[in-house]
């Protein structure tokens, strides 16, 4: 009887080691070229900036300090970096003002979807699948066209007499925003799109036949139901628009930077590598908080519906 | 007569939801028909017109950078690939084993990071490596396409499998076929719409891929992504939008055989 059970372990045993062979080449792949290297940020964000870009192998703690607090030129003496901070609290407002947007229409979108006759459906659904799978460049640049002084939008209105001369929209918070919205918007929809598709539709019909209004309805009983959906759009939004650096580049110009524009200049014009590799850790750490509060909420949900 | 009573009625979703379409496709449609115009403008149409598809096959910068994309893209799509299958052969269909989510974790992680952080940290990990040995090819590039391209790849195939159970593999070892004829005429032929798609994914994914590329790439080594980029800071003809034309022509078709690809049941 031993000999058996010993002859099983040895199996399992070497199932468990050949899987770890097998996986093997794709872990290498991504410990080389995606996740050593986050390592590496972080050593240098302890290092001194060398003159022309890259490092000095002196350890040092200003990097870290320079992502909150400035030091003056003259006197030495610390103060809150005004510009640093206004550009986090503009990349964590645009990216939630982005978040809810997609969502308010994202939702009636992909309920439009789900409630579609099965034919049909398919076809929706391929309609939302292209613009997530078309180059995000692409489509932002399909933006600037439309929004540009000379664009689409501002010559409708002069045609139309509501504006006298064209209304700058590019270059602005707006433009940012419109254009995250835009790219962002299947992120949104996709998710949302899964747990409807689940939707049991009798308990929708039960809260009617005991006298719900359908706005009712939809408060109390889809938006609970499909909540882990609402939870992963968001998710999946909000990330991605944090660290965006194409659209504000593009839309907004020079002057209107996103966290990702300013991780960008530290390693350009900048040249305080160590700066921009702890604003890039910062975000990181940013991004860890928001992931930590999906995994969470996205368990308690799945005990409530599982 | 009163519009029939729908427990599926939503007053107003509709009407968002048709904004949303229109919306999502009306930039596209304008830049594509200006693709087309005659004149230097792009909100002026001057008529029908070739001659910037022309100019754009004739602009030996966007043709050596689209051939580079292209060469990245099948290496890094086809290594990916590999990988992940590989990848999802050992993490699924098994007993939970040490490890198991350290692999998950693992595999998932260039979805969960920002890209401009792994970009950052490419910059500086690949720019020590060049000075060492000296080597500034294309191989930094493929390497880091590989590398975000396999969760993307590994999500399709690891679906079809966890829909695969054991049951023909079991019977074709009763048969005593090898451990390699059983993957070999069995599990690769039922798995292959998975990787297929996993194919077609991280193609697209690499292809499209801006940030990380402007940060790897070294003097000359342009995609057509990143020289696009550096086009749109500076003045714009209907030439970027005939190559953008050219460029959706290709995802669309991609995307719809992956579409079809992935909704064909065994």
């Amino acid at each position: 009887m031993s000999g058996a059970a010993e002859v099983m372990e040895t199996q399992a045993r070497r199932d468990v080691r050949n899987r770890w062979l097998l996986s093997l080449p794709a872990l290498l792949i991504i410990l080389l070229a995606a996740s050593g290297p986050l390592l590496i940020v972080l050593v240098y964000s302890f290092l001194t900036p060398g003159p022309y870009g890259d490092v000095q192998w002196q350890p040092t703690v200003s990097g870290w300090i320079n992502v909150f607090l400035e030091r003056d030129i003259f006197d030495e003496t610390l103060s809150l970096a005004d510009a640093h901070v206004s550009i986090f609290i503009r990349s964590v407002w645009l990216s939630l003002v982005t978040t809810v947007l997609t969502l308010l229409v994202g939702f009636p979108t992909a309920y439009f979807i789900a409630t579609r006759p099965d034919n049909s459906r398919e076809l929706w659904l391929f309609l939302i699948t292209i613009p997530f799978w078309t180059n995000l460049l692409i489509r932002t640049f399909a933006i600037l066209q439309i929004i540009r002084n000379e664009g689409l939008i501002n010559n409708l209105m002069i045609d139309l007499g509501l504006f006298a001369r064209p209304v700058q929209m590019l270059f602005t918070d707006g433009a940012i925003l419109t254009g995250m919205v835009y790219v962002y918007l299947p992120l949104m929809v996709l998710p949302l799109y899964a747990s409807m598709e689940k939707l049991d539709f009798r308990l929708v019909e039960a809260g009617y036949d005991l006298y719900a209004t359908p706005f009712r309805v939809l408060r109390r009983i889809i938006v609970p139901l499909v909540k882990p959906g609402i939870i992963a759009g968001s998710i999946l939004v909000f990330i991605p628009a944090l660290g965006a650096y194409v659209t504000p580049s593009i839309l907004g110009g020079g002057k209107n930077l996103m966290l990702g524009n300013l991780i960008e200049l530290q390693f350009g014009q900048g040249r305080n590598w160590p700066l921009g590799a702890a604003l890039s850790i910062t975000l990181m750490l940013i991004v860890m908080v928001a992931l930590l509060f999906y995994v969470r909420n996205a368990r308690g949900s799945g005990v409530r519906h599982g | 007569m009163a519009r029939q009573f729908s427990v599926r009625r939503q007053t107003g979703f509709t009407t968002i939801a048709m904004i949303c379409f229109f919306a999502l496709y009306l930039p596209i449609a304008v830049l594509v028909i200006y693709a087309f115009n005659a004149g230097q403008s792009l909100s002026i149409w001057e008529g029908f017109s070739l001659r910037w598809f022309v100019k754009a096959f004739e602009n030996q910068h966007v043709i050596e950078a689209s051939i580079r994309s292209l060469q990245i893209a099948v290496v890094a799509a086809l290594v990916a690939t590999a990988a992940a299958t590989m990848a999802a052969l050992a993490t699924t269909r098994t007993e939970p084993y040490r490890g198991l989510t350290l692999k998950y974790a693992f595999i998932n992680q260039p979805l969960m990071i920002p890209e401009i952080v792994t970009a950052v940290a490419l910059l500086i990990f690949f720019s020590r490596i060049k000075v060492w040995t000296g080597y500034s090819g294309l191989g930094y590039l493929i390497a880091a396409h590989t590398a975000f391209c396999i969760p993307f790849a590994y999500l399709p195939i690891r679906a079809r499998l966890e829909n695969m159970d054991l049951t023909l593999e079991r019977a074709a070892a009763d048969l005593y076929a090898t451990p390699w004829k059983t993957f070999r005429y069995v599990t690769l032929p039922l798995l292959w719409p998975g990787i297929l798609a996993g194919l077609m994914l991280a193609f697209v994914i690499s292809l499209d891929d801006v940030v990380i590329t402007e940060f790897v790439k070294s003097a000359g080594q342009d995609t057509l992504p990143t020289y696009m980029l550096g086009q749109l800071r500076r003045a714009i003809t209907p030439e970027m939008n005939a190559i953008s034309t050219l460029f959706l022509l290709l995802s669309i078709c991609i995307v719809t055989v992956f579409f079809f690809v992935n909704k064909k049941r065994i």
